[in-house]
């Protein structure tokens, strides 16, 4: 039994990285309407970006969290100015097709330079150790990630769902050109949007750095996860995404617990399973 | 226009090769690296194996001989189908007369049997099973650098020995982590210890801190990682974060290579104890070859055993074909050359290759230096025990390998 509770907080744990990397897929898709298969490599360069800051620069740890996202989220807006803005209104298949391009490219660029072994980072001194909870041993910085992936999730939901910005934004997606009408600037807004999205992945790449390796394919592990679950939770939605994100990473871990061999398969069975009940995802509303 | 003139220079082109390649047949060799290009074990093989395979051909000197030696390198991606698509074209269209590397057990497996009905040779240096010079041996393959036989009899029986005698495997779920799996076990047992669990993980997984609870929760005294690359790194990094090794118990890297070591960084690594057969800081031959490798890689990085391994064999090879006279382009001929001369290199020194198709050769137990000791980036090795070839590898009497019936 206390195996089993040590495995539904580790479960929690991966869950947070899947939240708040679908949360970012779900913030763009919901907004943009663009499939972005380049949010693994994203991911990746905010790894990277704190590996700099802390090798080349000697930024450590905390710094690296406000700055890394805010990098990246800059690469990614250049990205949407340059190349993904003139793919509005097409079919979403060629923004896939572009943003999956990208990522290779982005990957490649990386292998070439770093291998694919990675690079070390270690854990910053205040969140070293861990706390003995009687049915497991908790790293701090374990805790750390769910508690502040948590907070991330919700100011993001609160910020898309319950703020004038938010409004305006999802209004814009309605009908771009009565929002633009009243005067506001769409195509910055949506710009800023991807950079958000970004940003959000780039965090979690700061985030998972300490624990894995900084690779180039860390984000390509784990991309394919992260669509599954922003389909169980429904295409777009913001609240689907983190509920179904910090959901499979339980469920995972109790595979992983119960029939290890099937640890990298159960998430895609839930997501058949999913889509064979209800088409559009546990929260999704129908688009007719 | 432009286009004419181009298809014609093409249709030139082509034509000239082949003619010049039927004037020179019995003296043009094609290697084939079939490794893994892109993915998590790229490191370990991947360019730096076309690399050793380009130095080899320099240093051969053959090409001031007359002959016509090409290299060719392809990505497998650790998938056992593409590798057999790429390797049978390879054989049939591409005229590959051998294979080097082909790293990945699961891939070595499926590759051997083509190249044995296609009669060609593989010199193996990246893949670990020992099946194959066991119940899967072929008169066309040699197993150059390692094997789950020799990993388990170096490091788990040092460690059994120190003590260790109750062990809980975290195994990679295919091919190979489930013979070093049984290799090791075996040992385990054989010298007085006790497999108390195993747990199977997925190829390529990211987080183990669920396989890790369950590892700590047994209490075994060791924690044999029956893994490789970036799994085998992955775990020891998140080892030490869940305190396995504070908490008492210990490590095992059964398979750990530099590169992984490199990328973990000594304060994580630091007092793990290895076994490979080749190490750049052995002695002078291995480090003249090493500085001029390191010259060469994008990553300045030092050679890998599996590396080291595509070198030492290609050396052999060019020895046996050229003592042949030309290339008969008969795999079986090719091999048996190989086994009847004695190997010398400056890398892996002086050895034999079994009638099974064992390279054999003194396998060495490290031990990961502390940050203190070590003066600078790849120097990371202490050697601690040395276990000359007869006994490191599987004896014939134990072999299941059918080519010994004959």
């Amino acid at each position: 039994m206390q195996a089993l509770y040590a495995q539904l907080l580790v479960g929690l744990i991966n869950g947070s990285f899947y939240a708040l990397l679908s949360l970012g897929l779900a913030v763009i898709f919901g907004m943009l309407n663009i499939i972005n298969f380049a949010h693994g490599a994203v991911y990746m360069m905010g790894a990277f970006c704190a590996y700099f800051l802390l090798n080349v620069m000697g930024i450590g740890y905390w710094p690296a969290l406000i700055i890394a996202p805010i990098a990246v989220g800059i690469f990614g807006m250049i990205l949407e100015r340059t190349m993904l803005q003139w793919l509005a209104g097409l079919d979403h298949l060629y923004g896939l097709l572009l943003t999956f391009g990208m990522a290779l490219i982005i990957q490649g660029i990386f292998q070439n330079y770093f291998g694919s072994s990675g690079l070390p980072y270690a854990i910053p001194d205040e969140l070293r150790g861990g706390m003995n909870l009687g049915f497991m041993f908790l790293p701090i910085y374990r805790g750390w990630v769910v508690v502040f992936s948590l907070i991330v999730c919700i100011a993001t939901w609160y910020l898309i769902e319950k703020t004038r910005l938010g409004a305006n934004l999802r209004a814009a997606t309605e009908n771009p050109t009565l929002v633009r009408a009243f005067g506001i600037n769409v195509p910055r807004m949506i710009t800023l949007t991807y950079g958000l999205g970004v940003g959000l992945a780039a965090l979690a790449g700061v985030l998972s750095a300490p624990i894995n390796q900084v690779r180039p394919l860390m984000g390509a592990d784990l991309i394919i996860v992260v669509f599954a679950v922003v389909v169980i939770g429904g295409m777009g939605s913001i609240m689907g995404s983190i509920i179904t994100g910090f959901a499979l990473g339980v469920i995972e871990g109790l595979t992983k617990y119960f029939y290890p061999e099937a640890s990298n398969t159960v998430v895609f069975v839930l997501m058949v399973l999913v889509l064979l009940v209800k088409p559009t995802g546990l929260t999704g509303r129908a688009t007719t | 226009m432009i286009n004419r003139i181009s298809a014609l220079l093409l249709g030139t082109a082509l034509a000239f090769g082949a003619s010049s390649a039927a004037l020179a047949q019995d003296k043009a060799v094609k290697i084939g690296v079939l490794t893994d290009n892109s993915g998590l074990y790229s490191d370990l093989g991947g360019a730096g194996s076309t690399l050793a395979a380009q130095m080899a051909v320099e240093d051969s000197g053959l090409a001031a001989k007359g002959w016509k030696i090409d290299v060719i390198s392809a990505d497998h991606q650790n998938k056992p189908d593409i590798a057999v698509n790429t390797a049978r074209q390879w054989i049939d269209v591409d005229k590959v007369d051998i294979f080097v590397d082909v790293l990945n057990s699961g891939v070595a497996l499926a590759v051997n049997n083509l190249v044995k009905e296609k009669n060609g040779v593989m010199i193996n240096t990246g893949a670990a099973t020992s099946d194959l010079t066991n119940t899967q041996c072929s008169p066309n393959t040699i197993h150059w650098v390692y094997d789950t036989y020799m990993l388990a009899n170096s490091t788990g029986q040092a460690l059994v020995k120190a003590g260790g005698d109750t062990w809980y495997f975290l195994t990679a779920d295919y091919a190979f982590g489930h013979a070093l799996e049984r290799d090791t076990a075996a040992v385990v047992l054989k010298s007085g210890g006790k497999v108390i669990g195993t747990v199977r993980h997925p190829l390529n997984t990211a987080d183990f801190s669920s396989f890790l609870l369950q590892a700590q929760a047994s209490k075994a005294k060791i924690v044999g990682m029956a893994n490789a690359g970036g799994d085998t790194t992955n775990t020891i990094k998140q080892a030490s974060e869940f305190g396995i090794v504070a908490g008492g118990q210990k490590l095992a890297g059964l398979l750990l290579f530099i590169n992984d070591v490199h990328s973990l960084g000594l304060k994580v690594a630091q007092g793990l104890n290895l076994t490979e057969t080749f190490y750049w800081d052995l002695n002078d031959g291995t480090r003249a070859f090493s500085k001029r490798f390191s010259e060469r890689m994008k990553n300045k990085a030092q050679p890998s055993m599996i590396q080291a391994g595509v070198y030492s064999g290609l050396v052999h090879y060019f020895k046996a074909i050229e003592a042949m006279g030309g290339n008969p382009h008969d795999g079986i001929k090719v091999v048996e050359k190989m086994k009847s001369m004695p190997t010398d290199d400056p890398l892996f020194g002086k050895g034999t290759i079994r009638v099974d198709g064992r390279k054999i050769h003194p396998a060495y137990l490290f031990e990961v230096k502390k940050p203190t000791d070590s003066k600078g980036p790849w120097d990371y090795y202490k050697l601690i025990g040395t276990t000359p070839g007869e006994q490191a590898f599987r004896p014939l009497s134990e072999s299941a390998c059918p080519l010994l019936k004959k």
